[in-house]
């Protein structure tokens, strides 16, 4: 009985959530984007997450039913500042880099062969490499990561 | 008292050295490598190219020439410029260089979709089955990726194009097609079927009407499959054998793809040292002035050497609005070492040099073995996780061998590389 109104209780509430994340945040912007964007990429890609506390900077772990794992690195502030991903499979980038993703086709465009993408621009830094079945990537925001946090730790 | 030692230890390391190096392979040194061989005939030898490619633009690329045929039939395409690549698994063809039918491969009645995922992109089409002939060998009704194919919705779902900008045409291809022959027999494996996964993984197989698409799973067989390992024989790996060239590049170098290890007598092992590889990732790890990165690879579909970045290498880059942006740009040659690390223990040094990239690419060669890239975003720790991308350049000079997961060979079965 008590378990039954637990239910009653919590589930509206989380389905109110739910319907506040789809209307207030269409754009799912997450690289830069608010920590709550986080819950859409573990809705999108049915995924579980675990999240771990570092001096300055939550990671947010997001394993991904194919394998691959996702993390995104979430300043005190609240925004998501860094992500990496590395598995067999490449991640929902257009979720995870938000406006940024419109970057890679132009830095496809400048090649003349193929291999790992590099972007280096003063407001959005990405690498995609490694091969099929094994993937490794990373992007972060340089202005977002916070005062004290190496950015070596991104990964 | 000093100088009578020393002759003294001259004296015991000399033949010790030669011992070493009749029962060890892979010790240093040019004199004590025997000079390389490139097999030239056999039904197991297919000429390789490296020059500009298809779209007259292309910087280190090994292209061959690939005929598919209507299985079971002498309705045949040769297709030129077909990009070896041992970073990827299966054959992938331009649709728009298709001049033959290749009958659809289905799924409970629904044309098969297929999204493959590379670093820099993804292609998307539908699988269609052929016979392959590669060099004399034949791989018989294989599953293939026509890209940009009209059996399936010419845009991608979007679960396809989230991965990545689409590569469905020359100019974004820079190739005819990519022939996968590296350390896998298929280019999923078990998480693209029932037993991998709960729920179809998002961005590989679908099943597609003409106007839309589903995400399914596909068995390891109906999988796009790495045609080698489907030659009757010679089909537990492959060789690039490309030789050596200068250090300022060649407008084009001949070489040859032979499949087969230790099968013929052209494809043994010889001296060469096996690196067995992980064997989910297919990685070895390479150390480099003191660090270990343990997501090292050797791809002949990579166009350079791409390794860290310029806060960890103290290299200059290329600036982004040179010909080689994202490229290392030294003042002058860096010749630099590291040394290569199999799960089996094996370690071999390797000596690579970089140059100026822009200087290369501006001499109007396409063939280097000394062009290099950041393969890292800038922070200045190394990570572990990071790595080596021994692309084309590696393969200029020695024979790298590429044995396929769960084949066996004569020095054990795949997965490795062996040089």
């Amino acid at each position: 009985m008590k378990k039954i109104l637990l239910l009653k209780f919590v589930y509206p509430g989380v389905g109110t959530v739910a319907a506040m994340l789809l209307f207030c945040l269409p754009a799912l912007a997450v690289l830069g984007g608010d920590q709550v964007s986080i819950r859409n990429d573990e809705a999108k890609m049915r995924a579980s997450t675990r999240v771990v506390a570092v001096k300055g900077y939550n990671v947010h772990e997001i394993q991904i039913p194919s394998g691959t794992t996702v993390r995104e690195f979430v300043s005190p502030a609240g925004k998501v500042f860094g992500v990496t991903w590395h598995g067999p499979l490449l991640p929902d980038l257009r979720q995870l880099l938000g406006d940024n993703f419109s970057k890679l086709e132009a830095a496809q465009r400048n090649r003349r062969g193929h291999g790992p993408l590099v972007i280096n621009e003063p407001g959005f830094v990405y690498v995609s490499s490694g091969h099929m079945r094994a993937f490794t990537g990373r992007a972060y925001i340089p202005q977002l990561v916070p005062q004290g946090v190496l950015t070596d730790a991104i990964q | 008292m000093r100088s009578s030692k020393r002759a003294y230890s001259v004296i015991f390391s000399v033949p010790a050295l030669l011992t070493a190096c009749l029962f060890v392979t892979g010790c240093g040194g040019s004199s004590s490598t025997p000079p390389q061989t490139v097999a030239t005939s056999g039904q197991n030898v297919m000429p390789l190219t490296v020059d500009a490619g298809p779209d007259n633009n292309y910087v280190n690329g090994a292209f061959a020439s690939v005929t598919v045929c209507v299985p079971g039939s002498s309705t045949c395409q040769t297709i030129d410029g077909v990009l070896v690549d041992t970073g990827s698994y299966g054959l992938r063809i331009l649709n728009s260089v298709l001049t033959i039918s290749l009958p659809g491969q289905k799924s409970g009645g629904s044309q098969v979709g297929e999204c493959a995922g590379f670093a820099d992109g993804i292609t998307w089409g539908g699988v269609h089955t052929a016979d392959i002939q590669l060099g004399g060998e034949t791989a018989q009704s294989v599953p293939i990726q026509v890209i940009g194919d009209s059996a399936v919705p010419a845009t991608a779902p979007s679960d396809c194009s989230s991965m990545g900008t689409p590569e469905d045409t020359l100019q974004t291809l820079l190739a005819n097609g990519i022939l996968g022959v590296g350390q896998f027999p298929q280019d999923c494996g078990l998480g693209c079927t029932t037993q991998g996964n709960p729920t179809p993984p998002a961005g590989t197989y679908y099943t597609c009407s003409t106007s839309s698409c589903s995400n399914s799973f596909e068995s390891l067989s109906q999988q796009v499959q790495n045609p080698v390992s489907l030659f009757a024989t010679d089909n537990n790996g492959v060789i690039v054998e490309l030789p050596s060239i200068g250090p300022s590049g060649a407008p084009s170098v001949s070489g040859s793809l032979v499949f087969g290890i230790g099968t013929q007598s052209n494809n043994g092992l010889g001296s060469a040292s096996v690196f067995t590889l992980d064997p989910t990732t297919g990685n070895l790890t390479t150390q480099y002035k003191g660090q270990s990165y343990s997501s090292s690879f050797i791809d002949s579909g990579s166009n350079g050497i791409f390794f860290l970045n310029h806060d960890l290498t103290q290299i200059p880059v290329c600036g982004s609005n040179t010909n080689a942006p994202g490229f290392y740009c030294p003042d002058s040659t860096e010749d630099l070492s590291a040394t290569n690390v199999g799960a089996n223990g094996t370690t071999g040094n390797v000596d690579f040099s970089v140059a100026n990239a822009n200087t290369l690419v501006s001499s109007g060669n396409v063939a280097y073995n000394d062009l290099a890239g950041e393969n890292t975003p800038p922070p200045s720790q190394p990570s572990s996780s990071t790595g080596f991308d021994w692309g084309l350049p590696f393969f200029f000079g020695r024979n790298v061998y590429t044995a396929i997961a769960g084949a066996s060979t004569p020095a054990g079965a795949g997965p490795y590389y062996a040089y």
